[in-house]
């Protein structure tokens, strides 16, 4: 196993040197790091490597970026920094991986194995503090342990369900000098995820599918980490299922498709909504019944059975009872389903019913998103968003922040791909989207356009990644809707508290985003109005050798629509500001 | 809510107790008593778990359980037909004139003596809990200056063992 140097004397290396050859010996191309005392080591020899390294502003920064990344490419992406202070400064970007599946390797330098546990200078409980978000941590005790923990976290980062796994290491372990050697087999005897699905549930899943009349593919997150686009989009149109897309799942199915009926939950689509609550069968892909989708739980999609395919079995059962629970990865269990129907005949096993279908193509357009722009003046966000879209193109990744600007993007952007559409959803992280789509763009490269959609409040948290953007030469597309509020955080004061607006207020010009974007250096374009819209944009677009800054300031009394009130059933969607203000009417009328 | 009883193996690693611990006290799960302990491999653990919890959150504590990288194996014993042991140490005030009665009560627990000072018997017994609580009940009267139970550790009856897996039945999903 001794790297392939059995017999001859074995290369003594460092403990830091070993950190780097274990990355190299996994194919890691980048990482997203900051140095400091405990990690100095390692960046000594990372001088030599084989290895790009992008340095951040801010921890944070180095981890979302790494998700980003992992994000856009579904590789493990890779951060490193130093003992106490910075490692708790990952503590919200592992927590956010461990939410959305992302698969992220975070190595982080340890006081040294004499000093733990002495409140020493920078030291931090580093894995007791990440256990409950991390996939798996652990606390390196031997230089000859580092290849083996590296290598076993980066397999279980990217395999089964994926997520954030963190190996901490002390100083003197990364200074210690020892006979190197990579283990290529690794040994984990409690995990094993499974893969393939079981062969009867496979069976019994296509049955209740041949009986349902109402069938309806709940695709979830899952099937972009686990890019099932084409079989995804195979089993769909040969069987006529319609497709619902969840805020992670967008773009895995096409938006553009006549089966695709759009975003469910507290700001899905209307139709996305509905076709859940009608129907008889949820083929549940990948997806976990989030609160955010279900709504009220009891009321939620309440004719249907349950078909859950999900390679976590504790997903499975969790949210919602099941029919049919399928283990294994989604990829692999749609080839199976696929497989099975090849060995059928049409006339066995015919498409879901047409008029459903129908029902759901008509229900989509009586039931658009509604959006009023005004031809002149005051530029509403969606229209911002759209014009983006309309620059940029179905080639661009598009990266979000948290807030109305986020739903808005979910909503008004036709999505083609899985891997198009990066946000934080589970843990719905501002400051997100700056060192994500930085993070991205290192992993899609040149020719793929990244384009950051992030809210004045988000921007404000991370902007400070602005100068790794320009250091390393990343050239993203910074948009900021400027709405001079915490828009999300006011909409539901206006909504739910009487319109009684409590520390949401953000001053729409301080800071002033121009003289930011002219502080990195860093081109930038502002636009006030509809009319400036789409000269401005193109102007923008011209520009892809560096990173650009556009603010659009914007209507900011437009709200997120349709929306489920947090806790109410999903039949009570709410589809356009009128009609909330209609129902308020009629309350206080019934009063 | 019932009690379940739950056999775990795991590796032993540092810190499989905080991971095990902690995940409960962060689902807001319930353990009535853990017990741990070496088993004949010194790679592994064996941990004795007693949850409280309906059938629904008792599936996930167990599936919840498994996605701890170390841990290897879960089995939930069928309390009737297990070996269910606790183990207890009481001292208890022994003026003279009850100290004959104390020792006949210990010897009807089959608890034996293992300390004596002036005034005071220490007795250790095991048992299932329900025989504990009765033998605590007794000596209640003479005074109790301390006592300590460990918690519940168990063994499901006939010759099959958990590594088999087949008597048993395996909780383990992945
Ligand atoms: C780190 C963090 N703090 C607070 C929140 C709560 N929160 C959710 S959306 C939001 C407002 C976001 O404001 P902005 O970035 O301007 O986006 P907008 O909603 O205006 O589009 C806040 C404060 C959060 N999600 N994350
Ligand atoms: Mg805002």
């Amino acid at each position: 196993m001794a790297g392939g140097n059995a017999g001859s004397t074995p290369e003594m290396v460092t403990g830091a040197q070993a950190v780097i050859k274990s990355l190299e010996a996994l194919g890691v191309d980048v990482v997203f790091g900051y140095p400091g005392g405990a990690i100095m080591p390692a960046y000594d020899p990372l001088i030599d490597a084989d290895l790009r390294h992008v340095l951040v502003r801010h921890e944070q920064g180095a981890i979302h970026m790494a998700e980003g990344y992992a994000h856009a490419t579904g590789r493990v992406g890779v951060c490193i920094v130093t003992s106490g202070p910075a490692a708790t400064n990952l503590v919200t970007g592992l927590a956010d991986a461990h939410m959305d599946s992302i698969p992220v390797l975070a190595i982080t330098g340890q006081v040294a194995r004499s000093a733990i546990g002495s409140d020493a200078f920078q030291e931090a409980d580093v894995t007791g503090i990440t256990m409950p978000i991390t996939k798996h941590n652990e606390l390196v005790q031997s230089p000859e342990r580092i290849a083996g923990a590296i290598h076993e976290a980066y397999h279980i980062a990217q395999s089964g369900r994926p997520g954030p796994v963190l190996v901490d290491i002390p100083k003197d372990v990364l200074n210690e000098t020892f006979a190197w050697s990579w283990p290529e087999r690794i040994d984990l005897p409690g995990y094993r995820p499974t893969v393939r699905g079981h062969g009867k549930m496979i069976r019994e899943a296509l049955q209740l599918i041949s009986e349902a009349e109402r069938p309806v593919i709940y695709a979830g997150g899952g099937l972009v980490r686990s890019g099932a686009d084409q079989e995804l989009f195979e089993f769909a149109t040969r069987l006529g299922l319609p497709v619902v897309t969840t805020l992670m799942a967008r773009g895995v199915f096409p938006d553009t498709h006549e089966l695709a009926v759009g975003m469910p939950g507290m700001h899905g689509h209307y139709s996305g909504v509905m076709a859940l609550q009608e129907a008889d069968l949820l083929v549940t892909l990948a997806a976990r019944f989030d609160d955010r989708v279900t709504g009220k739980l009891d009321a939620f999609a309440p004719h249907a059975k349950v078909i859950h395919v999900d390679v976590d079995p504790a997903e499975i059962g969790k949210n919602r009872a099941v029919d049919v629970p399928i283990v294994g990865d989604v990829k692999v269990v749609l080839g199976q389903l696929l497989k099975v129907l090849d060995d059928k005949s049409d006339a066995d096993f015919a498409p879901a019913a047409d008029a459903w279908r129908q029902h759901l193509i008509e229900m989509k357009r009586e039931h658009p998103l509604r959006v009023e722009q005004p031809d002149t003046g005051v530029l509403k966000p969606q229209t911002a968003i759209r014009a983006v879209y309309d620059t940029w193109g179905d080639e661009a990744v598009y990266v979000a922040g948290v807030g109305q600007h986020q739903m808005w993007s979910a909503q008004v952007i036709p999505y083609s791909r899985g891997r198009q559409w990066i946000n934080s959803g589970g843990l719905g992280t501002m400051g997100f989207a700056v060192p994500a789509a930085i993070g991205a763009k290192v992993g899609v490269g040149r020719d793929v356009p990244v384009v950051a959609i992030d809210g004045d409040g988000c921007f404000q948290m991370t902007f400070q990644e602005l100068a790794t953007a320009v250091q390393h030469d990343i050239p993203v597309v910074f948009c900021v809707v400027n709405n001079g509020y915490l828009g999300m955080v006011r909409q539901w004061q206006h909504l739910f508290y009487d319109d009684r607006l409590s520390q949401v207020a953000l001053p729409q010009d301080c800071p002033d985003l121009m003289k930011i974007a002219d502080a990195y250096g860093i081109p930038g374009f502002r636009v006030m109005t509809v009319d400036e819209l789409d000269t401005t944009l193109a102007k923008a677009r011209e520009i892809t050798d560096q990173p650009v800054l556009i603010e659009f300031r914007v209507d900011p009394d437009e709200m997120v629509f349709p929306m489920v009130p947090s806790g109410a059933s999903n039949d009570d969607v709410i589809e356009s500001a009128e009609e909330w203000r209609a129902r308020l009417a009629a309350a206080a009328d019934d009063q | 809510m019932n009690r379940h009883t739950l056999s775990v193996l795991v590796e032993n690693k540092p810190g499989v107790l905080t991971r095990i611990a902690g995940m409960f006290a962060r689902r807001n799960y319930n353990i009535h008593s853990l017990a741990v302990g070496p088993t004949d491999d010194p790679r592994v653990s064996r941990l004795t778990l007693v949850v409280g919890a309906e059938a629904v959150q008792l599936e996930q504590i167990v599936k919840q359980l498994n996605k701890l990288v170390h841990v290897l194996k879960i089995v939930e014993l069928d309390e009737a037909d297990s070996v269910v042991r606790e183990m207890q140490l009481v001292k208890v005030a022994a003026e003279p004139q009850h100290r004959s009665q104390i020792i006949e009560l210990a010897d009807v627990f089959r608890a034996k003596i293992v300390d004596v000072d002036h005034d005071s018997i220490t007795i250790e017994a095991a048992g299932d809990p329900g025989k504990l609580e009765a033998m605590i009940n007794l000596l209640e009267p003479y005074g109790i200056r301390e006592m300590v139970r460990s918690g519940t550790i168990a063994l499901a009856r006939g010759g099959k063992s958990i590594t088999d897996g087949s008597k048993v039945r395996m909780q383990r999903v992945v």
